[in-house]
């Protein structure tokens, strides 16, 4: 039946067209459209936080930089993963990752809760010259990233970009992201001075993006916001968008180990 | 190059040609707080480039009617040698990047030299310059032949290839300056993906009028493949690059996905990139260059129809085998589990096929290595269909995932199969298409088949063994019940095999520039005979003389 078929549509090279798109269109469509429309698919998680537009353009530095071809940022359902690197990802926890980082490869740990497990400092020398932290590293050095500048005055246009793709930036946030990424990366005492003048409204910022907005001189040199700044505000924000993973995995820990479980990943059978 | 071109033809260039340079102007006026600025600049240098090539041959006669009765070869030709300058810049890079994983203080301090920056271009610079650029050429060849009939057209032939290679450079130079949508294998930003938009409709509406003019009645399944490797690579590209750019007068965007739609329909496109860029295509070439090398016809009609329909149908199933134990629904993986293994059959059906073919011309695979490199095509094709599969299955990706299995996996299709494939087929067109007898010289594919197999067998070992200590390492348990090695500890670990890798992508790599030197130095004696004596005699005869193309055609079943 499929060669006489074959025979017949071989012979019109509409008729193959129009077989090659229905065939191939089946499977990417049994996969992706539900993912849209099944409500479990995402977690819900109120206390879901957007990027601040610091963060936001750190985000688009590691980006640049190719730091996703190194680094994931998906913790798996294995033990050892959680073991290793906290609570599994959810969902929900890349819902405003346009697009997602979860990467492929890890040459270099994953860093999907890196967020707060080394300081600024630490980030910032390390950044500059890995083997200064980590004598064995392979990291490659960044060393520009504290000499270039941020650039701050297109980033109420980013916050644009990113509300028509979904992610819900207010009028305020959209309004004041210059401001609200100068006043991130300002020392807080500075900070607030700058907010009667309206240049740096740190107040703002943390009433805007939540109380748990980290406002430090990331880099070191309160004179000048860098790109140094921006990457390492955003290194310290992933995984603390949202205490989902931490609240759902703890209320599950009574049933003995739910990563164990969906891991599938005996300790035992493992050690050889 | 450009003897065949009529007036209206260069009229048409021409006309092209200015609105191009008036885009990249546009582009580098309007965006010049931005680097793609520089990008409209390079726009309007190709243009201009272009057009002198144009202007100098402007006083060339009005080609004669009679070309309308032969083949049109010269984009062919001219996409051979950018697929092979591609593939030795990108391999070079490759290369470059692989000792920067041992020796990380190699790299200068440079933000378009570090390690981030010059992978795009290593991947790109393969996949689609190198890749790319052999699938436009060799399918303009296959086409023409299995159909009897010249391609429609003299100008969008052309303007397929050159404009491919624009978006390739836009891509390249891009990643170097940092304007990238961090997808992987789908790097370039909104303005490049819409020119390759345009590029690809007219390669499709080309490769569908050719069809049309076909006098054959029945469709060689070279051309099904390379059909299937155009739509949908088309449908790829468009949906996984929907994105909304922050300004026209700027590269950046984001993605219309995010999360786990945006993963599943990355990983979506990312497989079918290797299922329809670098399979499909490359099973259009093993199609016709393989029966017509080894004189013998493909060994079953009813396989290529089997493996062929399987492989559109099931691929597109497979991408969620990417995000195994990852926040993607269980389901989807297990979909992307199932369908994976399901895969081998007709992926087995084809590599099967192929080395089935060569029964009866064994011999002949002992003695020409052109031969035998699409031979090692097709075990290769056979080996890392098998792995990918084995790979896909839940337990095993566990071990697999993130570490260096997955390279040397994908590089045993990439150097193994794909490579093989394009320089199998490019031994055999280079003397076709120059009207040599042969190459230039048959001790260097030689050298180069055993340079390049070598290679293969360094860089694959190395990293089989990479991958599989680093997975090992990451879940060991002490008796404690704690985990034994921390991250730096597997990571050290590697440094070895990284450095093994470097040494077998080398010996890939001078292969690669041994095939280069011998392709050009075919050509330049090629273009010596010409002046002197009478052409050499070529097995590919013009269509005026109707003459039946030695390739197995499809007969009824």
């Amino acid at each position: 039946m499929i060669f006489n078929t074959h025979y017949k549509i071989e012979k019109r090279s509409l008729a193959l067209v129009l077989g090659i798109l229905v065939v191939s269109g089946i499977g990417g469509f049994v996969e992706i459209a539900p993912l849209f429309t099944i409500d479990d698919t995402v977690e819900e998680a109120p206390d879901m936080r957007v990027y601040t537009p610091l963060e936001l353009a750190g985000r688009h530095i590691y980006m640049r930089e190719g730091c996703y071809a190194c680094h994931s940022q998906m913790i798996r359902t294995l033990r050892d993963d959680v073991d290793r690197y906290g609570p599994y990802s959810l969902a929900v926890e890349s819902q405003y990752d346009h697009p997602m980082l979860w990467g492929s490869k890890r040459t270099g740990p994953d860093l999907a809760r890196v967020g707060g497990k080394y300081s600024d400092v630490w980030h910032t020398r390390h950044l500059n010259d890995p083997r200064s932290v980590v004598p064995q590293s392979i990291m490659p050095a960044y060393r520009w990233l504290s000499r270039n500048t941020l650039r701050v005055d297109d980033l109420g246009g980013h916050l644009v970009a990113m509300r028509r793709v979904g992610v819900p930036y207010s009028d305020a946030m959209i309004e004041h992201a210059t401001a609200d990424a100068i006043a991130q990366a300002s020392p807080p005492a500075l900070a607030a001075e700058a907010a009667a003048t309206d240049v740096a409204d740190a107040g703002g910022l943390v009433e805007r993006y939540g109380e748990a907005t980290t406002v430090s001189v990331f880099d070191g040199n309160p004179g000048v916001v860098t790109e140094m700044d921006a990457l390492v505000a955003y290194l310290q924000i992933l995984g603390r968008l949202t205490d989902a993973a931490t609240r759902l995995q703890d209320a599950a820990e009574p049933t003995a180990g739910l990563a164990l479980e969906l891991g599938g990943n005996e300790p035992g059978g493992s050690e050889q | 190059m450009l003897a065949q071109l009529t007036a209206s033809d260069r009229r048409l260039a021409r006309l092209v040609l200015y609105i191009v340079a008036a885009a990249g102007l546009l582009i580098a006026v309007i965006a010049r707080n931005d680097p793609m600025s520089v990008h409209g600049m390079i726009i309007a240098l190709f243009a201009v480039v272009l057009f002198m090539i144009l202007y100098s041959a402007r006083h060339a006669p009005e080609p004669g009617a009679d070309r309308l009765g032969e083949y049109y070869d010269d984009p062919s030709k001219v996409g051979i040698v950018l697929s092979l300058i591609w593939g030795v810049i990108g391999m070079a890079v490759g290369d470059w990047i692989a000792w920067l994983m041992a020796f990380p203080e190699l790299s200068p301090d440079a933000a378009w030299a570090s390690f981030g920056r010059l992978r795009p271009v290593h991947t790109s610079g393969v996949i689609f310059g190198f890749g790319g650029n052999a699938l436009i050429a060799t399918s303009f060849h296959v086409v023409q032949r299995s159909c009897r009939a010249r391609l429609a057209g003299q100008f969008s032939p052309w303007f397929v290839l050159l404009g491919y290679n624009l978006f390739c450079v836009l891509a390249a130079s891009g990643y170097i300056m940092g304007i990238t949508q961090s997808k992987e294998y789908a790097e370039p930003e909104w303005y490049a993906d819409i020119w390759l938009v345009v590029v690809w409709v007219t390669y499709l509406v080309l490769y569908l009028r050719t069809l049309a003019r076909r006098q054959e009645p029945h469709i060689y399944v070279a051309n099904w493949y390379f059909l299937a490797f155009i739509l949908v690579v088309a449908v790829l590209h468009i949906v996984n690059n929907l994105a909304m750019p922050v300004t026209l007068a700027g590269a950046k965007s984001y993605s219309a996905f995010s999360g786990v739609q945006d993963a599943m329909t990355q990983w979506w496109y990312g497989h079918n990139a290797v299922a329809f860029f670098l399979t499909a295509g490359f099973l259009g070439m093993l199609y016709y260059y393989l029966p017509k090398r080894a004189g013998r016809p493909i060994y079953s009609y009813r396989m290529s129809i089997i493996s062929f329909w399987g492989i559109t149908f099931l691929y597109m199933w497979v991408g969620s085998h990417h995000l195994h134990y990852t926040a993607l629904p269980h389901w989807v993986q297990t979909l992307g589990m199932t369908f994976s293994i399901m895969l081998i059959v007709p992926s087995w059906g084809s590599a099967a096929n192929a080395l089935l073919t060569l029964n009866g011309a064994w011999h002949k695979v002992r003695t020409d290595a052109t031969l035998r490199f699409m031979m090692v095509a097709a075990v290769f094709y056979g080996l890392s269909t098998f792995e990918g599969s084995f790979m896909a299955i839940r337990p095993v990706n566990s071990l697999s995932h993130y570490t260096d299995w997955t390279i040397g996996h994908v590089h045993s299709g990439a150097l193994g199969w794909v490579a093989f494939i394009i320089f199998g087929s490019f031994y055999c067109l280079v003397p076709w298409l120059w009207k040599r007898e042969s190459m230039y010289s048959n001790k260097l594919v030689e050298v180069h088949f055993w340079l390049a197999l070598a290679g293969i067998v360094i860089y694959l070992i190395s990293l089989w063994n990479a991958g599989i200590t680093q997975g090992l390492m990451w879940r060991t348990y002490n008796e404690s019940g704690t985990l034994t090695y921390s991250f730096l500890d597997s990571m050290i670990a590697m440094i070895p095999y990284y450095v093994a890798r470097g040494i077998g992508g080398f010996l890939y790599f001078l292969g690669a520039c041994v095939a280069l030197y011998n392709v050009i130095m075919t050509i330049r004696t090629a273009a010596d005979n010409a002046t002197t004596a009478g052409v050499a005699a070529s097995p590919d005869l013009p269509v005026s003389r109707l003459e039946t193309v030695a390739v197995a055609r499809s007969t009824a079943p």
